[in-house]
């Protein structure tokens, strides 16, 4: 039999379905009154660690919640357990081998077991991975990227997407800035060359450095004075 | 590795549009900014399709170069690196105009609907 072949014309984005899903989310966010952070990093930068010294300052002030993505584990969530705020583990690993970020259906997966209602920030932990995880918005409100200063200075240049959509970059283990070969002067004009201006604090989740103006941060965002 | 994620996107949009005719050419627009690395969303995709209406149809991705037109001067320029500058006169300050697109551009498709075992 002759076969011909057709031509028709789509124009659908990739992301489309995602970002509706996304936007199911931030809606259902928005009617609970939740401010709501994407934490963005490489794995081992310090999210959790971040996360930590978090709810140990705002405790009391703020009502917290957060989702726990992983490929694999309950270990963040169990660290996390202390604290006694609403807290969900998502894992990945139910996708191909563990899909390497959060996407907006698995955050709504999520959020079935997570109480909204009287939660004025949720922060949603992000799967370890410099790339991936920029790309799918999940329904937040502002992305914050913890990159630590073990990773080098070059990486804005190499992995700009992530950098680019950040709107506030926490510069972490700062602490260790005397054991390093690491440019701090050079790292930051290569984050302003892809993404100018962005916020940046400078801290050390261990020692506690940058801790209360990144809290301030986040206070100033949930309720704008 | 989002590549797989943008594979099963792009394989579920084709399927859809396709209905119950074979598809036989994807043709998918990527911006350059968008750092997806072609040989590995053709693996992914590849894997994808399996046992879909997409199966062994063709991935032609087009890379579509980052442009920046200048608020300064209103020149455009296309960006091959950070930070965007504009070529004319130097500023900074440009509006991406090209370079993030991610899209299933159209597809090719048999005519008519394959009969089952033909």
């Amino acid at each position: 039999m002759h076969r011909t072949a057709v031509r028709k014309v789509v124009f659908e984005g990739v992301l489309d379905a995602n970002d509706a899903l996304a936007q199911a989310n931030r809606e259902k966010f928005d009617r609970a009154g939740t401010y709501v952070i994407n934490l963005m990093s490489s794995p081992g930068a310090g999210k959790t660690a971040l996360l930590e010294r978090t709810l140990e300052r705002l405790r009391g002030r703020l009502r917290l919640g957060v989702l726990e993505g992983d490929v694999q584990t309950t270990l963040d969530a169990d660290r996390l357990s202390r604290f006694h705020v609403p807290l969900v583990q998502v894992n990945t690993d139910p996708g191909f081998g563990g899909e390497c970020h959060l996407d907006a259906n698995m955050v709504r997966s999520g959020l079935s077991e997570l109480p909204l209602d009287g939660m004025d920030v949720l922060v949603i932990e992000n799967v370890g991975n410099l790339v991936c995880p920029a790309e799918f918005r999940v329904g937040e409100d502002a992305r914050v990227m913890v990159y630590s200063i073990t990773e080098g200075e070059e990486k804005p240049l190499k992995y700009p997407l992530m950098f680019r959509s950040a709107d506030l970059v926490v510069v972490n283990k700062m602490d260790l800035l005397e054991h390093l070969d690491f440019d701090l002067e050079q790292f930051l004009a290569h984050l302003d060359a892809v993404n100018p201006g962005v916020e940046r604090i400078l801290a050390s989740a261990r020692t506690g450095r940058g801790v209360d103006e990144w809290c301030s941060w986040l206070q100033r965002r949930v309720a704008p004075s | 590795m989002h590549e797989l994620a943008i594979a099963e996107s792009v394989v579920r949009i084709a399927s859809t549009h396709a209905g119950v005719r074979r598809v036989t050419r994807v043709y998918l627009k990527v911006g350059h900014l968008r750092q997806v690395v072609p040989s590995a969303l053709a693996f992914s995709f590849e894997l994808v399709a399996q046992g879909t209406p997409v199966e062994d149809a063709e991935l032609e991705i087009e890379e579509i170069p980052a442009t920046g037109k200048c608020r300064a001067c209103g020149a455009e320029s296309r960006l091959e690196s950070f930070p965007l500058q504009c070529r004319d006169c130097g500023g900074f300050d440009l509006e991406l105009i090209a370079g993030e697109e991610l899209y299933v551009e159209s597809l090719e498709m048999e005519a008519h609907p394959t009969k089952a075992g033909s």
